[in-house]
């Protein structure tokens, strides 16, 4: 642990720490454009120079390793000059067009120009001009802008692992660019926006939509996918006008995909205001009352065997919660949260949450991956990966599809077979596992969600337990989710209950008349042409597959406009607040079944909010501990059978429309298009 | 004068055969075994002692930069980078080692590499030497034919390659740390150091990267004994050097001289003096185009060494003497340097890529007198903004030009100044 | 792995430049084959006419296995890659303080009267193209001209016409000093390497 003097202050820090690392270990400010903590170390933009006795010049404290009896000035004139050399020549050729630049008021270069620039130019020439890039549908680019700090090409080429931007020419005619500029191929792209320094590359979706004082910023969950991660949603009146990553290690870093900052335009549009009950085959506006009326007048006198109810992917615990004890009340055991008919055996938790956690990641050092492809499923758990590959020394294997996952791995094959021979050691990559220190499996929903999906499970624990994944630290055994609302519903039984029917039991009682009623929260990723004349009453926020079908249509609130609960694929509840209020006459979900339960006479015990989550509480424990990772014990899941040789396949064909809400999106529906046209041009996925 | 005896590059010239049979009648290649069996050590003593220092610029002891090499292999095999990217304004010295005398300079790679122990060396030269690089490559070829490199180099039991490197254009691939970027088939960036290349270089191995004069002068020092280099010249500042002389001379030439020539010798006796006579002379450039300029009052009495022009605020650098006449614009002159610094600036950092835009566009103006004179003091607070601020030394090399005509030719800028406004008045 | 398949490319190495590829990209350890960047695509514009295309860039590209852009950087950054067709005679003129001190100028109006281009031109019959570079590395040859891959030195005006007119004329005129000179000896006798008996 180094001892370094810093303006007369000593501090000792990390070994393999830096002397800006240091200086701000004093308590020290040292302002820097290219430096940025989780990308290499550039050391090109100069503004972190400090003084160091014994050195004849300034240093980068960037790129100095702290070393022991550093004696560091970060206060004297010599620094105070070289700040101000490199904020003027950073200035000469930057425009001063902050009155029309999207980046502004959130800018660090206006910001150190402040507190570190001399307050006026000397610059009497020509300033450089520098044409606009195209960098495709969500980064806008105004290069004269631009300061060279080279982040973007770092993000991409390290965090991102797509090798596509890049800085062409030299000396002042140096330029950011995309190869022929392309749009940049990355379902994490959009962070190189955030990470922009200046107004160059802005979001083009957001482009001269708002300023950043205007905003109102709430701190949220993502539901795009099953990862949780942390966004801050900045909303102007009843819009939603931005989302933007918050800052958490233990899941998203400070990262965001594509989906998650950009799908935020389908809350606009083809939403449900206000509900609809159909009559003479069409759906008509109605009331709340005339459409809980309709409700009432169809389920009245059924069996709750003849009811059922599937939960969907984005929804809420609050609201599966509801859902599940509405369902009790009706006498219904035909519930299910998996759409895709997973063959998740909710009886064990471990068996269905990524035990590992998501950091938990960057200590395996070997890991396979089954059926699933975890760049659309879970951009930044494959991010993740990618860092841990990248840190070198760990073993990668696939079975599943080959696709370019932006880390090398060895492909074992594409079916389920494969992962017997693993099971069964005979093959090689049984004995990776088996050396292995921390080995891992992630296990995609694409691999259980076939005939052989409960064997597939078996087999799946059946390698966790004899490779030694799962011990007193260490639970190697990962099942990777790409619903959001998944864990939750498995947390709170929204599973088939006695002699109750899953997903396709449903189906096909539907289709067989065998089911009269569904229930449909927010659930549009089933095939509605089986649910054939069962009475459907859909509850969610747009106008997308459910809505089409329904009988009646409950107006809900999306993820950003109300309070609510997700789990993520960890199996940690983390708490969304709400960012604007639902349109028209939607409403917080769980308040719908609730009022809804008055009417069917299966009146739900709780009352306000606190209620519910004292509820979800006392069914799972789990709850009561937001933003925790339990540890949950081992145990059997998953049923031994025959594994057969079915392809395993990722459940997600285009990452830019999984659900409603992106489905909805303009943003999206140009990024699937521009997506479908590379992989038609380079005939690669993803 | 040095005597012919004490000359090295005795094909400076290309008067004789610079293939193999003739570079062994110049003594190349003479029992190389011998000096390997000296032994690793002993041999980096030896530079060591001959106070050899960097022939490329900077002027590091070449012996002690040897034995920053490690000597027992992590597991990375050590490297040898032969800097042949000759590029710096006035400059072209190597250029007649690689075309005329290859296998002086191959003799000073094996040699060097087996001090360093290296596996293998490669020789980075600048690709618009194409003619240039046929003769080297040939060189090379023969020295595998003849077993002299390659396995067993010389029948000492050492196995080392060579390998020729040609690069594409770009000056700042001659900064050590760019060159190796661009070996390795990147952009020619300098990397920032820590670490060293001796630590890391080229593809993350110890690396050392040489000027060609300094590895080709080697063979000769270890024949002749160390005390044989280290007793031309002065304390310090020994040796023989080859001199650009190049301007407005009458007879332009390169010439091996003793380290410490007087400038005023160096020019009369081997270029013809200076066009029109000494008394029209106006400025010299010493040592290549970073350094700065010295006028004629200095130049009548400086000596052609490190510390020498150390001392007159200039530098030896390259050792290329940029001679001009009292026709030259000096203003102009170093305005087409500065353009020289804006064009090679590889972009990276910012006071360099900025800096060195801003310094041209300014000296253009004051070339044409379109400038105020406050603005020599601009320029000159500029040029102290790039220097020392930089990742590598093409900052300090393109503010000291700058920092030389303003020293010196103060009276001439503010003079044009003058003449241009009552011009414009008139 | 990314965007490594392409379309049918335009541009191949013949079997000979393939043959002179591979001893390229084998000075370089193992996995080191990006080393071979700036040789290759060097090969590729020298059979490409002196112009390096796209295309060629691509064939570089994924035969050493690099990203485009990675190459496209490089491509950009090195003086000597001619993005865009040039005349069968290349001329460069150097232009760098030591060459202009000896007349380069007037040799920029050389080219401009005879051939009527200017730097980055080509001339209608694309015979000759100007490009204005810097310091060639010649100096004691000042002023210096590169003619495709020769150096013409210590020209003047009425050599340098002279050897452009040879170039029209399909000769090749011999390159080096267009004046009585030994290489880099100072015009005349030499002041030092005067008793080497015995020698070559």
């Amino acid at each position: 642990m180094p001892k370094l003097t810093v303006d007369g202050v000593e501090v000792e820090v990390e070994a393999g720490s830096t002397v800006l690392q240091a200086c701000e270990a004093a308590g020290r400010e040292i302002p820097r454009f290219c430096y940025h903590e989780r990308l290499s170390i550039a050391g090109n933009c100069r503004m972190c120079l400090v003084e160091m006795e014994k050195s004849p010049k300034p240093i980068a404290s960037c790129a100095m390793p702290a070393g022991d009896g550093m004696v560091i000035h970060t206060n004297t004139p010599t620094v105070k000059k070289a700040r101000e050399g490199v904020m003027e020549f950073l200035l000469i050729n930057h425009p001063l067009d902050c009155p029309i630049c999207d980046q502004g008021g959130e800018c660090d270069l206006q910001d150190q120009a402040l507190a570190y620039g001399r307050g006026r130019s000397r610059y009497d020439e020509n300033k450089r001009a520098v044409r606009e890039k195209n960098m495709g549908p969500l980064i806008k680019t105004i290069m004269t802008r631009c300061i060279h700090c080279t982040r973007c090409i770092r993000f991409a080429t390290e965090i991102a692992g797509v090798q596509e931007i890049g800085a062409i020419n030299r000396g002042e005619n140096m330029e950011i660019t995309t190869y022929l500029e392309q749009a940049v191929t990355s379902e994490l792209s959009g962070n190189v926006v955030d990470l922009c320094p200046v107004g160059a590359l802005t979001s083009k979706p957001y482009a001269f939509a708002a300023r950043p004082w205007e905003l109102r910023k709430t701190e949220s969950i993502d539901v795009q996918d099953a990862v949780g991660s942390n966004i801050r949603v900045d909303a102007r009146g009843r819009e939603v006008m931005r989302v933007l990553p918050r800052l958490n290690e233990a899941i998203n870093e400070e990262w965001i995909n594509d989906k998650t900052r950009h799908a935020v335009d389908g809350l606009q549009r083809q939403r449900l205001d206000q509900p609809y009950v159909r009559r003479d085959g069409k759906l008509q506006p109605a009331s709340w009352s005339d459409a809980f009326a309709a409700i009432a007048a169809r389920l009245k006198g059924l069996d709750g065997t003849r009811i059922a109810a599937i939960a969907g992917d984005l929804a809420c615990a609050e609201s599966q919660l509801a859902l599940k004890d509405l369902m009790d009340g009706l006498g219904s055991p035909n519930i299910d949260c998996r759409q895709d008919g997973a063959k998740i055996d909710a009886s064990c938790r471990a068996g269905y949450v990524f035990n590992s956690t998501i950091a938990g990641i960057e200590a395996a050092d070997a890991i396979l991956i089954v059926g699933s492809n975890p760049r659309w499923e879970a951009a930044l758990v494959n991010a993740r990966i990618r860092k841990r590959w990248l840190a070198g020394e760990v073993a990668i294997g696939v079975i599943g599809e080959a696709r370019d996952l932006t880390f090398d791995y060895e492909h074992l094959g594409t079916d389920a077979a494969t992962l017997g021979k693993i099971a069964d050691g005979s093959h090689a990559f049984a004995k990776r596992l088996k050396d292995a220190e921390r080995p891992m499996l992630i296990l995609g929903q694409g691999a259980i969600s076939g005939d052989n999906g409960a064997a597939v499970l078996a087999a799946a624990r059946a390698i966790a337990e004899a490779t030694g994944m799962v011990g007193e630290e260490w639970n190697g055994f990962n099942m990777l989710h790409n619903a959001a609302g998944r864990v939750a519903g498995l947390d709170l039984g929204l599973v088939p209950g006695e002699g109750g029917r899953d997903v396709q039991g449903i189906l096909a009682g539907a289709a067989a008349g065998e089911i009269d009623a569904v229930y449909l929260l927010g659930a549009d990723e089933i095939d509605m042409q089986k649910l054939g004349s069962a009475f459907v009453i859909y509850q969610g926020t747009h106008g997308d597959a459910g809505a089409h079908r329904a009988d009646v249509i409950l107006p809900g609130a999306a993820y950003t406009e109300k309070n609510a609960t997700w789990v993520n694929t960890e199996g940690r509840p983390q708490l969304g607040r709400r960012a604007v209020f639902p349109p028209g006459e939607a409403r917080e979900d769980w308040t719908i079944i609730r009022a809804l339960s008055d009417q069917l006479q299966a009146g739900l015990a709780y009352r306000d909010l606190r209620e519910v989550r004292i509820r979800m509480a006392e069914i799972a424990p789990t709850f009561a501990a937001t933003d925790m990772v339990a540890e949950n014990p081992w145990g059997e899941f998953g049923t031994a059978g025959e594994l057969g040789d079915a392809a395993l396949v990722s459940p997600i064909e285009d990452f830019y429309l999984t659900n409603p809400i992106a489905r909805a999106s303009r943003i999206m529906a140009e990024c699937s298009a521009l997506n479908l046209a590379n992989e038609k041009a380079t005939g690669t996925h993803g | 004068m040095l005597k012919d005896s004490d000359r090295i590059f005795t094909n400076l010239y290309g008067q004789h055969d610079w293939r193999l049979a003739g570079a062994k009648k110049r003594g190349i290649w003479d029992n190389t075994k011998a000096l390997l069996d000296i032994g690793q050590d002993e041999l980096i003593g030896m530079v060591k002692e001959s106070g050899l220092r960097g022939r490329g610029g900077a002027g590091f002891p070449t012996g002690l930069k040897w034995s920053f090499m490690p000597k027992k292999s992590d597991g990375r095999p050590n490297y040898l980078i032969v800097n042949a990217d000759e590029s710096e304004p006035g400059t072209c010295k190597d250029r007649e080692i690689l075309r005329f005398d290859p296998h002086r300079l191959l003799e000073g790679c094996l040699i060097a590499g087996f001090a360093m122990r290296a596996i293998a060396c490669y020789i980075y030269i600048r690709g618009e030497f194409v003619n240039e690089a046929h003769h080297l490559q040939a060189a090379i070829d023969e020295a595998y034919e003849a077993g002299l490199i390659g396995k067993n180099a010389c029948g000492s039991g050492y196995d080392f390659d060579i390998y020729l490197h040609r690069g594409a254009g770009a000056y700042i691939c001659g900064e050590e740390t760019a060159l190796i970027e661009s070996l390795e088939g990147n952009k020619g960036q300098p990397r920032l150091k820590p670490p060293f290349p001796a630590n890391v270089g080229v593809w993350g191995c110890p690396s050392t990267v040489n000027n060609v004069e300094s590895i080709a002068v080697v063979p000769e020092i270890l024949r002749r004994g160390p005390s044989w280099f280290a007793g031309i010249g002065r304390p310090n500042n020994v040796g023989t050097k080859i001199f650009c002389i190049s301007g407005h001379v009458n007879r332009p030439c390169n010439v091996e001289e003793e380290m410490g020539i007087p400038l005023k010798e160096l020019i009369e006796k081997h270029a013809g003096g200076v066009r029109g006579g000494w008394d029209n002379l106006l400025a010299v450039i010493p040592g290549g185009s970073s350094v700065p300029c010295l006028p004629k009052s200095i130049c009548d009495n400086v000596l052609m060494d490190f510390d020498s022009l150390k001392e007159v605020k200039s530098g030896l650098g390259t050792a290329a003497v940029i001679v001009m006449d009292k026709s030259t614009d000096i203003i102009q002159a170093i305005a087409r340097l500065a353009h020289f610094y804006k064009h090679e600036s590889c972009g990276q950092c910012t006071p360099c890529r900025e800096g060195t835009g801003w310094m041209w566009r300014v000296l253009e103006r004051m070339a044409k007198g379109q400038a105020e004179k406050s603005e020599i003091d601009l320029l000159l607070d500029v040029s102290y903004q790039v220097e020392g601020h930089t990742i590598c030394a093409l900052g300090d090399a393109a503010a000291w030009p700058v920092q030389g005509l303003i020293r010196h030719f103060r009276h001439v800028i503010e003079a044009r100044i003058d003449d241009a406004k009552s011009a414009a008045a008139a | 792995m990314s965007a490594t398949t392409e379309a049918a490319a335009p541009f191949a190495f013949t079997a000979e430049n393939l043959a002179l590829a591979k001893k390229h990209i084998a000075k370089y350890p193992e996995g080191r084959q990006a080393s071979a960047v700036l040789p290759l695509l060097d090969l590729a514009q020298r059979q490409n006419d002196n112009y390096l295309s796209q295309e060629a860039i691509r064939h570089v590209a994924s035969m050493l296995d690099m990203p485009f852009i990675r190459v496209w950087e490089v491509a950009t950054f090195y003086t000597m890659f001619n993005l865009v067709p040039v005349g069968k005679h290349f001329l460069q003129l150097c232009r760098t303080t030591p060459c202009w001190l000896r007349g380069s100028d007037a040799l920029e109006k050389v080219i401009r009267d005879k051939l009527g281009i200017r730097s980055g031109e080509t001339t209608a019959d694309g015979q000759f193209s100007l490009l204005e570079v810097e310091c060639l590395g010649g100096c004691v040859n000042a002023p210096v001209v590169q003619i495709n891959d020769d150096y013409y030195e210590d020209l003047t005006p009425e050599s340098f016409e002279a050897v452009l007119d040879a170039l029209a004329r399909g000769e090749k005129p011999p390159h080096g000093p267009q004046v009585k000179r030994l290489n880099s000896a100072p015009e005349g006798d030499r002041t030092t390497l005067l008793e080497e008996a015995g020698e070559g």
